[in-house]
């Protein structure tokens, strides 16, 4: 009945606002927080005091329990099916790989450094042949040793991606790009050890054969999915839910969504592990469905860090800014925030059209919409991120977006669509995920600024889970007219290759799951991307990624927002933290400590 | 409206001849007063309704007229102010969410929109879709509910069923659903007015069930009366009976039900904008506005204030104004 229904809702209203007077009179009660910059009373490092350099290293002790809190659990904890970087930064904990990114702040962290190998690897003279001998003293969470063998184990898991779908397949494009291979589950040989790249003489030894040399080789194997993954303790689909540690910690108890906890593995030795310092006893990290609810445990003290590191949210991050700046900093992520042109969708085909809509976009409000200079980022003004070799951050800014043209230049774009045959401007929709709330302040941002030069966009917010099925399939794009796709882009490892490939490069155009948005054909550009892959001297690489990115720039196919920053959350407690390259501006987690030991 | 009273007075309830009279001549031949007069005066005792119907009266002109308010005012809904705003917060420099001479009622955050443009812009959608799909509600239940009580048997049975199935349909689901998979265009509308569209129709679909079960109860009382006995043996059709004998005796409950059913009806807007799924950007409503101020509620609680507050009074003003036409049209209520 409706009266019945209607008290029901008038309530709802009546709450509502009560709410919203009592947090007014909290609000006028709680201002002015008075610990100022470095050094706070609380003990706290100071104000981006972990950004690139490491605070408090001295203040670690050994034991106590490390606490982590997020908004997200990870894709999965499977070693072989995590995509998720918090993911790849937590795995550490828990797992090993043959090289990996060293344990220090900024640039240094995203070079390799040898783990369960005893050097870098030896590469033949073709770079085709990488060779690694195994350390001593390394093991399993039973004692047992790590073998050569469970390492390959591991990378065959790979190839597995009917069962173990959702990670990097990387190694599995390189080492066996004609998919000769089953994959493990579905192997004949009685080892299951039946992929010819990988060859495994002797326990201590392992020798990859490259079919065609790839520059980037080894930074692949640095990733979690080259994690060794022992035989018989392979549960398949379920290994996420209790993966078997060859790492300083293993797995005490997991609820998906809930929480999650690792103790000590007690078997693992620290002489035979140059890089974790593996402070804490314990480790927990607790998930929340609400981030608002996340942050408030976080400034009150509850809780160390947060696990995701993709920054706080507004709410948070004004009460935090205002008053514990000492707790926070604030990285560059890696992340490039930027719109992309499909060039199926009309007149999106014509290069001025492009350029039209980047000068007239107003750059300085979209950074607004993406939280300010300090929480959003710089005005991103080419698509190299600022972590990767060859990128010349904002001093190369061939549409002068951080200059001249940052307020939008009306002018100009009008001059572009004069060029492009559209002088009265054009109707187009811009496509942005319904679940990020700033993706879609930034839609808005562009809706605004493009009225001013007579282009009338349409906002399709669509479902943000579905993003491979609805943006990444180039046919519904073209049907559903999406002539400005919003999205963002952050490096799987810190190369062109790593960010930019699959973004850039025409043999990744797919029929879904896509991200080559604005269709790159250019064969110029897929020659580079070749070059860069066979070249193995450092200097040509940098040159290499560098003339990509002024490629894919002078063909205006993105129009980038930002370079994304971050204001993340450190408690008073924690010790030896800083920010690395490695993961995208996040803490490096592995070495985190505590300054007390007592809870 | 001359509408009969359908109390059981049996000298009261006029004949359809004399009804017909009444309906062809013109109202000042009738002796006494009429149903509309006394709820009139009635109403005009009941000081709490007058001020609701007063109210809601004013939300229709300033919905109405909000392109001419925010014309005058100088504002524009969308056009952006960042220059109001923080950068490193996001949020209004000024005090009480940028209120200023320019900005009565304060700016968006982040992006420094007008927030009293945008409340007079979303008054427009609120109303639109509670009175529209109000009167989609009121035409499907009004003739699917005299039906059944009229005809019995198997008609009775299955528009019975339909509406409980619909009443037991969980529609907030569905309406997001169906949006979710809306097409841009459609019926040569586009963008945010697909939505409306949509809105005001599904919100009338499933509201229909309510009015008509009401309907259906009272046609299944009256259809037994003396008049429509008489009239019945007089050699009157269905068609004449349902609409002629039956329906003016409906118009009280059914206006009752209808004032009562815009203000939820507005509620459910706003939690369907609130939710994502109503209005496109950058079209403005109270629901959607509510959503986006989610995240400021500390930092800038005007923002959540104001269109609140909006929604509040609207239902408010709405829900007396309903009390007091339902105590008014009550045959029992004291004269």
């Amino acid at each position: 009945m409706t009266t019945k229904r209607t008290p029901g809702r008038r309530k709802r209203a009546f709450a509502a606002v009560a709410a919203v007077a009592a947090l007014l009179t909290t609000a006028a009660c709680g201002g002015g927080g008075d610990d100022d910059n470095e050094g706070s009373k609380t003990g706290a490092a100071g104000y981006d005091a972990a950004n690139n350099k490491v605070a408090q290293a001295s203040l670690a002790k050994k034991g106590g329990t490390l606490k982590f809190g997020g908004a997200q659990d990870a894709d999965s904890w499977d070693t072989t099916r995590g995509y998720y970087g918090f993911m790849w930064n937590f795995a550490r904990y828990y797992s090993r790989q043959l090289v990996t990114g060293k344990t220090e702040p900024g640039k240094a962290g995203a070079e390799l450094t040898p783990d369960l190998a005893t050097g870098l690897a030896q590469v033949s003279d073709d770079g085709k042949t990488y060779t690694y001998t195994l350390r001593d003293g390394i093991t399993w969470e039973d004692g047992q040793p790590i073998t050569s063998k469970d390492v390959k184990y591991g990378i065959e898991r790979v190839w597995a991606q009917d069962v173990l779908s959702g990670g990097p397949v990387y190694l599995k494009d390189v080492l066996d790009p004609e998919g000769e291979y089953p994959g493990p589950y579905k192997d004949t040989s009685k080892d299951k050890l039946g992929l010819k790249a990988i060859e495994t003489p002797n326990d201590k030894t392992i020798v990859f054969k490259l079919p065609k040399a790839n520059s980037d080789f080894e930074e692949m194997l640095a990733l979690v999915s080259a994690s060794p993954v022992r035989q018989d303790k392979d549960t398949k689909s379920k290994y996420g839910l209790k993966p078997f540690s060859s790492g300083p910690y293993k797995f005490e108890s997991y609820s998906p969504g809930k929480d999650l906890t690792l103790v000590r593995n007690t078997e693992w030795k620290q002489d035979s592990d140059p890089i974790r310092k593996a402070y804490p006893d314990k480790i927990t990290v607790q998930f929340f469905s609400d981030a608002n609810q996340l942050d408030q445990r976080l400034i009150s003290g509850d809780l160390d860090l947060d696990i995701n590191q993709t920054g706080m949210s507004p709410q948070g991050r004004t009460t935090a800014l205002k008053e514990h700046r000492a707790n926070l900093d604030n990285p560059v992520s890696g992340y490039i925030r930027y719109a992309a042109f499909p060039q199926s969708v009309k007149p999106f085909d014509n290069e001025h059209c492009r350029k039209a809509v980047i000068y007239g976009a107003n750059h300085v409000s979209l950074q607004t919409a993406r939280g300010g200079p300090v929480a959003g980022g710089d005005i991103g003004t080419n698509m190299l991120p600022p972590s990767v070799p060859g990128s010349e951050g904002q001093k190369y800014d061939p549409y002068g977006l951080a200059g001249a043209n940052k307020d939008g230049n009306a002018e100009k774009a009008k001059e572009e669509l004069r060029a492009c045959g559209q002088p009265d401007g054009f109707d187009t929709t811009i496509a942005v995920r319904n679940n990020k709330p700033v993706e879609v302040a930034t839609a808005q941002s562009l809706q605004a600024s493009l009225k001013k030069i007579g282009i009338n966009a349409e906002i399709d917010q669509y479902d943000g889970s579905q993003t491979s099925g609805i943006i990444g399939s180039p046919a519904n794009v073209e049907k559903k007219g999406y002539g400005i796709i919003i999205m963002g882009w952050g490096p799987d490892f810190p190369t062109v290759q790593g960010y930019g490939m699959p973004l850039w490069d025409s043999n990744y155009i797919l029929e879904s799951g896509n991200n080559n948005f604005a269709l790159i054909d250019d064969p110029t550009i897929d020659g580079l991307f070749d070059d860069y892959v066979n070249e193995l001297d450092d200097t040509r690489k940098t040159e290499i990624a560098t003339e990509i990115n002024h490629k894919v720039m002078e063909g205006g196919y993105y129009l980038p927002f930002v370079y994304e920053k971050f204001i993340n959350w450190r408690s008073d407690r924690l010790a030896n933290v800083y920010t690395t390259d490695g993961y995208s501006g996040m803490y490096d987690f592995v070495n985190l400590g505590l300054k007390s030991t007592t809870t | 409206m001359t509408a009969p009273l359908h109390e059981p007075t049996a000298e009261a309830a006029p004949s359809a001849a004399e009804e017909a009279a009444v309906a062809g001549t013109g109202a000042k031949a009738v002796q006494g007063r009429s149903l509309g007069r006394i709820a009139w005066e009635r109403l005009k005792r009941d000081k709490l309704a007058l001020a609701g119907g007063l109210v809601v009266l004013v939300l229709v002109v300033i919905a109405l007229l909000a392109p001419v308010i925010t014309n005058l005012l100088g504002q524009d809904p969308n056009e952006y102010h960042e220059d109001l705003i923080d950068p490193l917060f996001g949020t209004p420099t000024g005090s009480f969410g940028g209120i200023s001479g320019d900005h009565l009622l304060g700016v968006e955050p982040v992006n420094g929109r007008d927030i009293l443009a945008r409340i007079l812009y979303g008054a427009r959608i609120s109303l639109l879709v509670g009175f529209l799909s109000a009167v989609v509600a009121v035409i499907l239940g009004t003739v699917l509910g005299i039906l059944a009580g009229f005809f019995g048997g198997w008609v009775d049975s299955l528009i019975s069923r339909v509406m409980d199935g619909l009443l037991a349909f969980p529609q907030l689901l569905f309406i997001i659903a169906l949006v979710s998979v809306m097409p841009n265009e459609m019926l040569g509308l586009t963008g945010s007015s697909v939505r409306v569209f949509v809105m005001i129709l599904v919100i009338g679909f499933f509201g229909w069930p309510y009015i008509g079960r009401v309907v259906r109860g009272q046609t299944l009382s009256l259809r037994e009366r003396e008049y429509v006995e008489a009239a019945r043996s007089l050699g009157a059709g269905r068609l004449y009976i349902l609409f002629k004998e039956l329906l003016p005796n409906l118009v009280a409950p059914i206006v009752v039900y209808s004032t009562m059913m815009i203000p939820t009806n507005i509620l459910t807007e706003a939690a369907l904008s609130f939710l994502g799924v109503g209005v496109k950007p950058p079209t403005s409503s109270w629901g959607q506005m509510l959503s986006s101020a989610i995240d400021y509620y500390e930092s800038d609680p005007m923002y959540m204030v104001v269109p609140g507050v909006a929604i509040f009074i609207t239902v408010l003003a709405f829900n007396l104004f309903g009390d007091g036409v339902r105590d008014a049209l009550d045959p029992k209520g004291s004269r």
